[in-house]
């Protein structure tokens, strides 16, 4: 191996492909066989971080950066005068096995500029997976990219080898994919979609039938939005998520900041900065719907198109319906302790198992970790003391803001600076 | 000032049961039961040595499985890797809580319960910990060998891990802190005690104990992690939550 020609290869095709926030490698059921290399069955796991806090779980790169098309937001944009490079299939099999191998990674995340078509470029990422199952007998986790266009035969032929595929439809809305990527059209995203979910279903109900039907995608597809870039409120954003959730079954939808890499008149100008807590909010609000029992009609609509910066959005949801509150900790059903702010799906569980041998007063909720200093407003328990005082919406928010140590904060008192006065801060 | 009896044992899992063992045989009014590493003499403790005795460990850890659960089984064994001066005292009550009926992986409300619970996370949090940040390093014996310093004894639970992951290669993880490693040869894994001379990780000892390609990957991957990073997201914080500096040591990507 030429490891000069690869390190130059290997810097620009990672720095090209990290834009892509997905780095996960669980859910898949791909256990070592054979006396093989690598096994991905259990949990995710992180081998490191980047200086941006990141989790590093994959090898994460592009197969070239020569592309045929100029979407505005990519950084791989045919206009782009950057260095451009391309690896071979063997070159990355060489890689991922010889990183994984000492432990540096859970397996591959290939993706890839278009290069000559859609089904040239799929081709290519379909041949190293195939050629690490059948020639390495590698079992470690491997997330190919779907190409927007690619034919239904090499979908399907993808399935068999990657434990997930994903297309990133990038602009949340249709109108902002026509000012920013006119060559591009929603149905060539959806289509492979379509087809990944399709071969999903009836690899299931084949299964039942037929023990030995080969696994197709077990850790499902996955899809991620360019947030800041194009406009959209955060109502617009959440919509198209649980959209896709539901039509597409997503295992997950990434939202990705916008990082400004281009002097283009129709997006952010180099400098701006990435809008990271506005990234935070909408991760936040696409865990309530996933695993909280929420509804996104219940946290964003016409009357609230954006989420709150400040607060998170279930405090948000709480203040707007305090009728509900406070909750009887003792009695709640799982579905309403999930809704009281300040308290995790992991404490709901450790509630609901601690609560039948004894009623819970405020040491004990302390005790299994959850934050007092949000949830005392919202929920009574076994003690004789308790928030008595009728409050309003905004008087809690400030009491609540007044005694958190959020980690935007910083952030905060710059925005209130600006304003030059100690007024709370009102959002849209 | 009544008396105590100090049980002391040698600082194994199987000696805790042994002990535990003797606990239900002799019936001591107020016991102790200490790591023979641990024990101080005591004028006012009474001790008596317990020697590890794997027939009363096996039927300890029987009852406990049976009686009490295997989930609660493996969370004491958990508790125990944590090293932590109380596990002894913490443990033994969650036994004797257990054998009593007692629900010791549900009452998050009870002290010694949450306690456990607490212990049980901690060691999960650094095995996961190791499994991430193990690296190894291909040496001229074909062996894939690394080096960790885990803040608990996690090593037990890691090898499972490994060999489960690395089936068809040699390797060798060993623990600088508690001076022994696991070896797995292609077919099974076995404990060894050794000592690992310190300058295996110098720059001029390394092409001496491992082959040509190794830095070679090591720089590979020390390169991606630079070009993986976005500079205008930096959050220092957060990476430091994740890779505290304690674990540096032996990542490869953070040597200079």
């Amino acid at each position: 191996m030429n490891f000069e020609r690869i390190k130059e290869k290997l810097n620009i095709l990672a720095d090209a492909a990290k834009y892509d926030v997905s780095c996960s490698s669980s859910g898949s059921k791909r256990a070592n066989k054979n006396k093989g290399l690598g096994d991905s069955s259990g949990m995710g796991i992180c081998h490191t971080y980047t200086e941006d806090g990141r989790c590093v779980s994959l090898l994460k790169i592009l197969l070239t950066n020569h592309c045929i098309f100029d979407c505005a937001y990519c950084v791989t944009r045919k206009s782009n005068d950057i260095k451009r490079a391309a690896f071979k299939v063997q070159e990355v099999v060489d890689l991922t096995i010889n990183f994984y191998r000492r432990n540096y990674i859970e397996g591959l995340f290939l993706s890839s500029g278009i290069f000559k078509n859609a089904d040239y470029t799929m081709e290519r990422l379909v041949a190293v997976a195939k050629k690490l199952r059948e020639e390495e007998n590698f079992n470690g986790y491997i997330h190919l990219k779907s190409i927007p266009g690619a034919s239904d035969e090499l979908m399907r032929e993808a399935g068999l080898y990657a434990d997930r595929l994903s297309v990133n439809i990038e602009i949340p809305s249709e109108k902002g994919l026509k000012l920013l990527a006119p060559d591009k059209k929603r149905e060539d995203f959806i289509k492979p979609m379509q087809k990944v979910k399709n071969e999903i279903i009836q690899y299931k109900s084949e299964k039942k039938l037929i023990k030995s039907t080969p696994v197709y995608a077990p850790a499902g597809q996955s899809t991620q939005m360019i947030i800041g870039a194009s406009g959209e409120t955060d109502a617009e954003i959440m919509y198209t998520s649980a959209y896709f959730y539901k039509q597409f079954k997503m295992k997950r939808v990434y939202y990705s900041g916008y990082i400004p890499i281009s002097y283009d008149e129709r997006l952010p100008s180099i400098g701006t900065e990435v809008p990271m807590m506005r990234e935070n909010r909408l991760y936040q609000t696409d865990w309530l719907l996933r695993f909280y029992g929420f509804d996104i009609r219940e946290l964003l609509n016409k009357e609230h198109p954006n989420l709150e910066t400040d607060i998170d959005p279930k405090l948000s949801w709480a203040l707007r319906n305090l009728e509900h509150f406070p909750v009887d900790i003792n009695k709640a059903d799982r579905r309403m302790l999930a809704r009281i702010p300040g308290i995790g799906m992991r404490s709901v569980h450790k509630i609901i198992q601690a609560r039948r041998y004894r009623k819970l007063n405020w040491e004990h909720l302390k005790a299994i970790g959850i934050s007092i200093n949000r949830a005392q407003y919202f929920l009574i328990c076994d003690s004789a003391t308790f928030e008595t005082k009728d409050r309003t919406a905004a008087q809690l928010k400030s009491l609540i803001i007044g005694t958190s140590g959020s980690k935007w904060r910083g952030a905060y008192s710059n925005q209130l600076n600006l304003f030059g006065s100690n007024a709370p801060l009102t959002t849209s | 000032m009544g008396m105590i009896d100090q049980y002391i044992y040698d600082g194994t899992f199987e000696g805790f049961l042994s002990a535990v063992f003797e606990v239900y045989e002799r019936k001591p009014l107020v016991v102790k039961i200490v790591s023979e590493r641990i024990a101080t003499e005591n004028f006012f403790d009474e001790e008596h040595t317990i020697y590890t005795d794997q027939v009363k460990a096996d039927r300890v850890w029987k009852g406990i499985q049976t009686k009490i659960g295997k989930k609660a089984g493996d969370w004491i064994y958990r508790a125990f890797l944590s090293e932590k001066p109380d596990r002894e005292r913490v443990l033994l009550r969650i036994i004797k809580k257990g054998f009593l009926g007692h629900r010791v992986t549900e009452d998050y409300a009870d002290v010694d319960v949450l306690r456990l619970s607490n212990l049980v996370k901690m060691v999960g949090r650094e095995k996961h910990r190791m499994d991430a940040f193990v690296r190894f390093k291909l040496t001229k014996d074909n062996v894939y060998f690394a080096e960790i310093e885990p803040d608990f004894d996690t090593l037990p639970l890691n090898a499972i891990h490994f060999k489960n992951r690395y089936a068809d290669q040699k390797w060798l993880i060993y623990d600088r802190c508690r001076h022994y490693g696991v070896y797995y040869d292609l077919h099974k894994i076995s404990y060894v005690k050794l000592e690992v001379s310190k300058d295996i990780n110098t720059s001029e000892a390394a092409p001496f104990y491992f082959t040509h390609d190794e830095m070679h990957y090591q720089d590979l991957w020390k390169n991606y992690f630079k070009s993986t990073n976005i500079p205008s997201r930096k959050n220092m914080r957060l990476h430091l939550q994740h890779v505290p500096r304690r674990y540096w040591k032996y990542l490869s990507e953070k040597q200079p």
